[in-house]
C-alpha cells in the first residue's frame, strides 16, 4: 500500500483505476456513481502499523462483503494536516463512508470485522 | 496587569512563568502560569473555565503579543465568538489578523463505531497545524475531558492523553487545559494525574442565596503560591481574581497629614489632621452624623483638589447631596468637575466578593486619593463576621498600597440605650483601622445631643476630650462640652450652664468694676489732699523766704542808716568795731 497516493480497488469493475488524490473529489462528481456505488475514505497518519492493518482489513472486507463497486480513498493527514480540521478527524485510522449516505464513521484498525460490518450497515449483506 | 511580580511570593520563583493576563491571577501565583507547560483548570459547570482558558489566550495576544490557539470541544465557534463579543473580545478580528485560531472539535459517540486499535494522531496533527499556522505560544483546550465521552477505549485514551501533555511540553507552548470537576477527584476523569505543574480549581458556590466564585491553586510545582481560595469575579471585561494584597504588610506609610475638614477636629488630632493613606473609622448610632462627617471629609479633600470616590449604600447620590446641602456642604461642584464620584448600590444587590471587586475595579479605574464607604455595617447582612472583616481588610490594604485614605462609617446597634456601646457586636473591624472616631447620642434633660471623641489615632497625639458635635447650616462644629460639678453637660443644658456662668461672670466683674471706681475716687481724694497740703507748704515756705529777705534788707538799711548817722555825727573809728558795708 502506498498511503501517500490514493488507492482504489474495485471488484468486478475494470474501469477503476488509481486516481491521483488531487482529482478525487472531481472524479466523484464527474463519475456520477451508480446508486449503490460506495465511497470509503480511510484517514491515516503516516505509514504506521495500525494504518497498514486498517487498509488491509478494509480491502479484505470490501472484497468479501461489498457486492457493489466501491472506491477507497486513503488520506494521509501528515501530508494534508488541514484536512484533519476540515473533516473533523481526531483518531487515526478513521474510516468514513461518504456514500451511500448517511455518513458512517469507524475508528480503529478495523480488526473486528463484525463491528466494521455493523458500522458500515453491511451485516445484512452477509 | 503588566506587573506580574508582587509581594513576597514573587521572590521564590524558580520556574519560569508567563503572565496569564488575568487580573489578579498573576499576583497570587507570583507571576502567572508555568511557561511552556500545560496547566489544568478544573471546575463544575458554569464556573468560568472556558472564560479562563479564552482570556488566557486572548490576553496573551492583546497584552503580550503571543498568538494562540483555542480548541473547543463543547461550544461551537459561532457561539464562542458571540459569547466573547459580549465580553469585549473581538475574536473574528484576531482570527483575521492571524493571531488566533479557533477550532471546534466535534465528537459524537453515536456516530462513531470503534474497532481495533487506534490513536489520536489526528488530534495531534490538527493541533500542530494550528500552532504552526499562527506561530502560537499559547494553547487552550476546552474541555479535554469531552474525549472520554467520545471514545470507548479508555486505555488508549489515557495513554494518548499522556502523550498529548508531553507533546504540548515538547512543542514549548504554554497550555491551559480545562476539565470537569469530579466527585472525589479534581477532575472527573483524573486529568490531574497528567498535569504535573499547575492545577487550578474554580468553584461557584452559593451562600445565603448569594453566589460567589472562588479560585484555588491546588498545585504549582516549583513555585510558592497562595493556597487560599481566592474569590474572583466575572465582569464585563473578563475574570478578576481579587488581589489578596493582604498577603503582605509592606505598604509605605506617608508622613503627610491631611485635614479632616473641621478645624477643631484637626486640633484634636495633634493640630494637623489624619495621616494620608490611613484608614479612618467613624462609628456611631443612627442619626449621629456619620455621613455628614464623611461628606465633610470628602469636601475638604476635593477642596485640596484630590479625587474622591464615595460608596454609598443608604441614600441615592442626589438625596445625599441634597441632605448635605442642608448643613452647608455643597458637593455638587465636585461631582461636576469630576473630582468626586459616587457609587450607590444596595448591599444586597450582590455578594460581598462582588462588592469588593466592584470597589477595587472602580478604585483602580478612578485612582482617587480618598475613598469613603458609607456605611460598612451594611455589608454585614451579606456575609459573616470573618468574611466582612476579610473583605474590608483587602479593601483597606488595596487602598493603602495606593496611598489612598479610607474613610469608613459604621452603624453601631445600641440606638436607644444611650450607653457608650460603640462597636457593632461581632464585627471587630476597628483593629483594621488607623483612626477611630466615635459619635454617640447623649440623652438627658429631655433631649438628645451628639458627643464626639477620638478613640484612637495611630501615630497621632490625639486629644482625649469629649466634644459636642453640632450640625448647623454652616457645617459641622465641635464644641467644648461643659464639665463641672453637675457632670458633663450637652446641648441646651450646656448652654444654660454656660449662660448662667456668663451671668455670674458678669456680676462678678461689675462688682470689681465698682470697687475699682471706689478706690479710684479715694485715691483721687487722697491725691487732692496731698496737693492742698503741698500747696500750703509751698505758700508757707515762700512766706518764710520773704520774711527772711525782708529781715536782711531791714538790717542793711539799719546799718546804712547807722553809718550815715555816724558820718553825720563824725564818729571816730574805734578798733574792734566791726564795720559792715561801705
Amino acid at each position: 500500500m502506498s498511503t501517500g497516493d490514493p488507492e482504489c480497488a474495485g471488484r468486478g469493475d475494470e474501469r477503476m483505476q488509481p486516481v491521483p488524490k488531487t482529482r478525487q473529489k472531481e472524479m466523484v462528481k464527474i463519475e456520477e456513481p451508480a446508486e449503490d456505488a460506495w465511497i470509503l475514505r480511510l484517514y491515516v497518519a503516516g505509514q504506521t502499523r495500525n494504518s497498514l492493518i486498517a487498509f488491509d482489513n478494509l480491502k479484505k472486507i470490501c472484497e468479501d462483503y461489498l457486492l457493489t463497486k466501491y472506491t477507497i480513498e486513503v488520506i494521509d493527514l501528515q501530508k494534508n494536516p488541514q484536512l484533519a480540521k476540515d473533516h473533523q478527524i481526531i483518531a487515526v485510522p478513521t474510516l468514513i463512508r461518504k456514500l451511500p449516505t448517511p455518513v458512517k464513521k469507524i475508528i480503529g484498525n478495523l480488526s473486528n470485522t463484525e463491528k466494521v460490518l455493523v458500522g458500515l450497515d453491511l451485516l445484512r449483506v452477509k | 496587569m503588566k506587573k506580574n511580580k508582587t509581594g513576597p511570593i514573587a521572590e521564590a520563583i524558580q520556574l519560569e512563568k508567563i503572565p496569564s493576563g488575568i487580573k489578579g491571577f498573576d499576583d497570587i501565583t507570583g507571576g502567572g502560569l508555568p511557561k511552556g507547560r500545560p496547566s489544568l483548570v478544573s471546575g463544575g459547570p458554569g464556573c468560568g473555565k472556558t472564560l479562563f482558558a479564552m482570556e488566557f489566550v486572548v490576553r496573551g495576544i492583546a497584552d503580550y503579543g503571543e498568538p494562540g490557539v483555542f480548541i473547543a470541544f463543547e461550544e461551537n465557534i459561532d457561539d464562542l465568538k458571540k459569547n466573547f463579543t459580549s465580553m469585549g473580545f473581538d475574536l473574528d478580528d484576531l482570527v483575521r489578523h492571524k493571531k488566533l485560531v479557533l477550532d471546534h472539535i466535534v465528537i459524537d459517540r453515536s456516530e462513531i463505531e470503534e474497532t481495533g486499535e487506534y490513536d489520536l494522531e489526528g488530534l495531534f496533527i490538527r493541533l500542530g497545524a494550528m500552532i504552526d499556522n499562527v506561530g502560537a505560544k499559547r494553547v487552550a483546550i476546552d474541555t479535554l475531558e469531552a474525549l472520554f465521552s467520545g471514545f470507548a477505549n479508555e486505555a488508549i485514551l489515557r495513554s494518548e492523553l499522556r502523550r498529548l501533555f508531553h507533546w504540548l511540553k515538547d512543542r514549548g507552548v504554554t497550555a491551559v487545559v480545562t476539565g470537569e470537576r469530579g466527585d472525589r477527584s479534581i477532575t472527573k476523569y483524573g486529568l490531574e494525574e497528567y498535569v504535573a505543574d499547575c492545577v487550578i480549581t474554580l468553584d461557584h458556590r452559593i451562600m445565603n442565596q448569594i453566589a460567589t466564585r472562588r479560585l484555588r491553586v491546588v498545585k504549582y510545582r516549583g513555585s510558592i503560591h497562595g493556597t487560599d481560595e481566592y474569590p474572583f469575579l466575572i465582569s464585563s471585561d473578563g475574570i478578576s481574581v481579587l488581589p489578596i494584597t493582604s498577603m503582605s504588610l509592606t505598604h509605605k506609610a506617608s508622613d503627610e497629614r491631611i485635614s479632616a475638614g473641621i478645624p477643631r477636629l484637626d486640633m484634636m488630632l495633634g493640630g494637623k489632621g489624619f495621616y494620608r493613606g490611613s484608614s479612618i473609622l467613624v462609628s456611631g448610632q443612627a442619626g449621629t452624623g456619620k455621613t455628614s462627617l464623611a461628606a465633610q471629609f470628602i469636601d475638604a479633600a476635593c477642596r485640596r483638589g484630590e479625587k474622591c470616590l464615595f460608596f454609598i449604600s443608604e441614600e441615592s447620590e442626589s438625596q445625599l447631596m441634597r441632605n448635605m446641602l442642608s448643613i452647608g456642604i455643597n458637593l455638587e461642584p465636585w461631582t461636576k468637575s469630576g473630582l468626586l464620584k459616587f457609587h450607590a448600590i444596595r448591599p444586597t444587590a450582590y455578594s460581598l466578593e462582588m462588592h469588593l471587586s466592584v470597589m477595587l475595579k472602580l478604585i483602580g479605574e478612578f485612582r482617587p486619593q480618598v475613598v469613603a464607604v458609607d456605611p460598612i455595617s451594611n455589608l454585614y447582612p451579606i456575609g459573616d463576621d470573618m468574611q466582612v472583616r476579610s473583605m474590608l481588610m483587602r479593601l483597606i490594604d488595596f487602598a493603602k498600597s495606593l496611598q489612598i485614605t479610607g474613610f469608613f462609617t459604621s452603624l453601631s446597634n445600641d440606638v436607644d440605650t444611650g450607653t457608650y456601646g460603640i462597636e457593632p457586636t461581632g464585627m471587630h473591624v476597628s483593629s483594621l483601622m488607623d483612626a477611630w472616631l466615635i459619635l454617640k447620642n447623649v440623652e438627658g434633660n429631655g433631649e438628645r445631643n451628639r458627643a464626639f471623641s477620638v478613640i484612637k489615632a495611630r501615630g497621632i497625639a490625639h486629644s482625649n476630650q469629649l466634644r459636642e458635635f453640632v450640625l448647623s447650616a454652616q457645617g459641622i462644629q465641635l464644641l467644648d462640652v461643659y464639665k463641672g460639678r453637675e457632670g458633663v453637660l450637652f446641648g441646651s443644658a450646656r448652654m444654660a450652664q454656660e449662660s448662667s456662668e456668663i451671668i455670674d461672670q458678669l456680676t462678678r466683674s461689675e462688682e470689681i468694676e465698682r470697687k475699682k471706681r471706689d478706690l479710684e475716687s479715694k485715691r483721687r481724694l487722697m491725691e487732692n489732699g496731698i496737693a492742698v497740703l503741698k500747696e500750703q507748704y509751698a505758700r508757707d515756705e515762700e512766706e518764710m523766704k520773704i520774711l527772711i529777705r525782708q529781715d536782711i534788707s531791714r538790717e542793711k538799711v539799719a546799718e546804712q542808716t547807722k553809718k550815715k548817722i555816724a558820718i553825720q555825727r563824725h564818729v571816730d573809728r574805734r578798733p574792734g568795731v566791726r564795720r559792715e558795708g561801705g
